[in-house]
């Protein structure tokens, strides 16, 4: 019988030191992987962040060129009629009496965001009392030109291959050297919507749009998620049917966000005649999508109120409702609401059912009501990756970090209420 | 606005009756209070039950009345009163169009707005009517005895059970939505064809003579594109989430778990899209670089890029479900493990992991669910290509890629084209929601084991 024994029994515990040794190196290098697994993962984070902030700091600057806008045959009292293209160019074309030809002076606008006459006269009708005299207007640059400023465009490169001529790299030099370039803090990146020109676009829209939508899913999410927590935790008798509710809940957690989108798509737009790319049909869908969410952290919150709780409030002759109305939901308030605050930064930054709704437009309005055509963070962010020029892309990263900002506010919110009102029973 | 008002005033309204009809609260059957709910309620419940039905029957009416004043006006040559109506529906919220429209029409339209602003002050009156009727039939039940407390609440308890209802109804309506405009694409496309065929190309031409008029919809090509990202964000994840994990539950100090494990979650909490700009604008260019050094030939839109960034997203979900697997695993076990002289990694490796095993699987097949659904990376980083390929370097295109790119911009609800998205939704639906029973199932199973 002994000879069918294994091997390794016969031969006993091998207990040299030698093989100790190993064990120990194995448990050391073991130890080592798992450390090196969360350093790979938080500095891949690192990664991510820093590269995010790399490229979108400098697109809180903008590029500002100096013009002398000759306001002498201005008169007050006709403002609307001045042609302020006109005028723009013309003080543009001051400041370079040698350029000539329609095909020079055509690069040389180039310089200069078209958008530019607004500005001038946006500063005029605020200035009205200098209107007579000759002043100086710091106005945009082109997006090209603030490229070329914060070193994104090389001059070393071929012309053909590079977006500014050799003449629009002189005329630069020319405005540098009299100090008439600089850059200022981007007050159009917070303050506009969308548009095709970088030098001209902003997230406000965005935002609004993000805020109007998130309006939608909290007022329909949240009342109905604490609503269903309450009838599960408290007043539904185990069966079948609560059975079926929660699994159906559970399973919904899990559906791929995308999905959400074709249901809206299906349902709120085509069976409910919603409108398309509007903040209400938005902000249903992302309700849908958090309620789950919503429902499953309230019913924790309600679970961890204690029953001596609820028997105090029987003994003193309360209703069940009056108990969950007066005693359980106040004490539950605190997790549900940070439950609700997660659930409303996870809406925040969905973004694929929000395509399937529409909300893709490109829309240079900033919404004014909940059935306007409305774009959202995320989405704007997905344009501005998909658009070619060198522009978009600080811009697109820059709109991350607002993002990434509301975010990390949103949470640090939960946190605080959580240890604020958190309880021991 | 108006509604809240009245609402308000129908609560005090009853209050106050309640309050005035005795002498002293005391003998009062119910607190005034659900004197108050029980009035506002029959205004309420009849308010809102006309307003919904009211707001379902207009179009229908207006759209029947719009038709007779078509019919009897001069008709419009070379349109059918349908099209008419329809285009009268759009001219009616579209002012620019409107400015080109012919007279004809403008009467029309002008006609249209009329009749619904007369409907929508017949609803006011009719919504406000039924409420008043409420109140009046409220105030004449209300009494002392009144058991308005036991009403109230279970007008409550029926709002509550509304309330998760809703969920399912969700759930409801996702199926039937998919399966009814899947149906409909499948009397298009064979489902065969739909699931084992080997060519996609969904651009259905204008003309029939343009090259791939038919159109293509073969969905092999995509499942495997999907199949083969979703590996390769599987190759990154579960080793570092399981590693990481392990190291969180045995090795790590209680200071360095509360201070790591918040961080690790930040990468959970970034949103998709800012993965995906990650993927196609830093990873992608660094993958094509270092391919094109050492002489690969790497599409710009590799499945590569997109994998490993979507590995990258998934770590902490499986790092922190494993982290609370391990936690679960009894201590008993480890003490048994060690008293037999077993080292911290051997019974880690021998004990631990082992008996965590079925939950962990659990975890991994969540997660795996997670990367076939999710979608902005992919949309960003992946191709658009369905290409029948197993190289990581090549474009591939997946289940969420199609859905998006068919469904975005202006699309006709007749095409196979825009049919063929809710098609692959309900494949995605059906396959997620098998592997996220068969994960609750196993890790409920594996739960009851150790409780």
């Amino acid at each position: 019988m002994i000879d069918e024994l294994p091997a390794a029994i016969l031969r006993g515990p091998d207990l040299s030191d030698f093989r100790i040794s190993k064990r120990y190196r194995f448990e050391r290098r073991f130890r080592l992987l798992g450390l090196s697994a969360i350093g790979l993962a938080l500095v891949i984070l690192v990664i991510l962040l820093f590269s995010i902030v790399y490229k979108g700091q400098s697109a809180f600057w903008q590029t500002y060129i100096a013009i002398d806008v000759n306001l002498e045959s201005v008169s007050t009292a006709q403002l609307n009629k001045v042609n302020f293209r006109a005028l723009s160019r013309n003080a543009i074309g001051s400041s370079f009496p040698n350029v000539k030809s329609r095909q020079d002076k055509k690069q040389l606008y180039k310089l200069f965001s078209n958008g530019i006459e607004y500005e001038v006269q946006n500063f005029i009708l605020k200035n009205k009392s200098l209107i007579g005299s000759s002043l100086r207007i710091w106005v945009k640059a082109s997006a090209d030109i603030d490229m070329l400023r914060k070193d994104f465009i090389d001059r070393n490169v071929k012309q053909s291959n590079r977006r500014i001529s050799n003449k629009q790299l002189e005329y630069y030099d020319a405005l540098d050297r009299e100090k008439r370039i600089e850059k200022r803090f981007n007050v159009t990146f917070f303050t506009s919507a969308d548009s095709r020109e970088p030098e001209q676009a902003g997230i406000l829209g965005a935002l609004v749009g993000s805020i109007l939508t998130l309006m939608v899913t909290l007022l329909l999410a949240f009342p109905i998620g604490v609503g269903a927590a309450i009838y599960l935790e408290e007043f539904a008798k185990k069966s079948r049917w609560s059975d079926i509710i929660e699994v159906n809940i559970n399973n919904l957690a899990a559906v791929p966000s995308i999905v959400f989108g074709l249901l809206g798509l299906a349902v709120l737009l085509n069976w409910f005649g919603m409108p398309r790319s509007a903040p209400i049909a938005g902000g249903v869908v992302l309700a849908l999508m958090t309620l789950p969410t919503i429902i499953i952290s309230s019913r924790s919150a309600i679970k961890a109120v204690p029953p001596s709780i609820r028997e105090a409030a029987f003994g003193m002759g309360a209703s069940p409702f009056q108990t969950v109305i007066h005693h359980v939901l106040p004490l539950a308030m605190p997790g549900m609401l940070t439950g609700a605050i997660i659930g409303m930064a996870q809406a925040l930054g969905e973004t694929a059912p929000l395509l399937m709704m529409g909300m893709v437009a490109f829309i240079v309005d900033v919404p004014g009501s909940l059935t306007d055509a409305a774009t959202v963070l995320p989405v704007q962010i997905f344009l501005w990756a998909d658009a070619p020029e060198r522009a978009f892309v600080e811009r697109t990263s820059a709109a991350i970090m607002v993002l990434l900002a509301f975010l990390i506010t949103m949470n640090l919110l939960a946190i605080i209420l959580r240890k604020k009102f958190e309880r021991r029973w | 606005m108006l509604f809240l008002a009245v609402l308000s005033a129908t609560y005090y309204f009853g209050r106050r009756y309640a309050l005035s009809s005795v002498n002293h609260p005391r003998e009062l059957h119910s607190l005034p209070s659900y004197h108050g709910f029980y009035v506002a309620a029959w205004f309420a419940l009849p308010a809102v039950l006309a307003f919904g039905l009211w707001s379902a029957i207009e179009p229908i009416i207006l759209d029947s009345l719009l038709l007779e004043a078509i019919n009897s006006a001069p008709l419009l040559s070379g349109t059918t009163p349908d099209l008419l109506l329809n285009e009268i529906h759009s001219l009616a919220f579209n002012l620019f169009a409107l400015k080109s429209a012919t007279p004809e029409k403008l009467f029309l339209v002008a006609r249209f707005l009329e009749l619904k602003s007369i409907g929508a002050n017949c609803q006011i009156a009719v919504v406000f009517g039924l409420g008043a009727t409420g109140v009046l039939f409220a105030k004449r039940k209300l009494s002392p005895t009144l058991r308005a407390r036991q009403t109230v609440e279970n007008i409550f308890t029926w709002l509550l059970i509304l309330c998760s209802v809703i969920a399912v109804l969700t759930t409801i309506g996702i199926v039937l939505s998919l399966l009814f405009e899947s149906i409909r694409f499948f009397n298009k496309v064979t489902p065969t064809e739909f699931l084992f065929g080997l060519h996609w190309s969904p651009q259905t031409a204008l003309r029939s003579d343009q090259i791939g008029a038919s159109g293509a919809f073969g969905a092999v090509p995509i499942f495997a594109g999907t199949l083969l990202i979703t590996v390769i964000a599987m190759a990154v994840s579960i080793p570092i989430g399981l590693l990481s994990a392990v190291y969180m539950a045995e090795y790590a100090s209680p200071n360095f778990r509360n201070w790591v494990k918040p961080v690790l979650e930040i990468l959970a909490g970034v949103p998709t899209v800012v993965y995906g700009f990650f993927a196609a604008l830093t990873v992608a260019p660094l993958i094509r670089g270092f391919g094109e050094s050492i002489g690969l030939n790497v599409a710009s839109e590799s499945a590569l890029a997109a994998g490993l960034v979507m590995g990258v997203m998934i770590i902490p979900f499986i790092s922190s479900l494993s982290d609370d697997i391990i936690n679960a695993v009894p201590q008993s076990l480890r003490d048994g493990a060690y008293a037999m002289g077993a080292t911290r990694s051997e019974t880690i490796i021998q004990v631990v992991l082992p008996a965590a095993l079925p939950g962990i699987v659990g975890s991994v097949l969540l997660a795996v669910s997670r990367a076939i659904g999710e979608t902005m990376i992919v949309v960003m980083a992946a191709g658009l290509a369905a290409k029948l390929t197993a190289n990581p370097l090549e474009a591939v295109t997946t289940v969420t890629v199609q859905i998006v790119t068919l469904l975005v911009g202006d699309q006709e609800f007749d095409s196979p084209k825009t049919l063929a998205a809710f098609a692959l939704g309900l494949v995605l639906f059906v396959i997620t929601l098998i592997l996220n029973i068969v994960a609750l199932v196993v890790v409920r199973k594996y739960r009851e084991k150790y409780d």
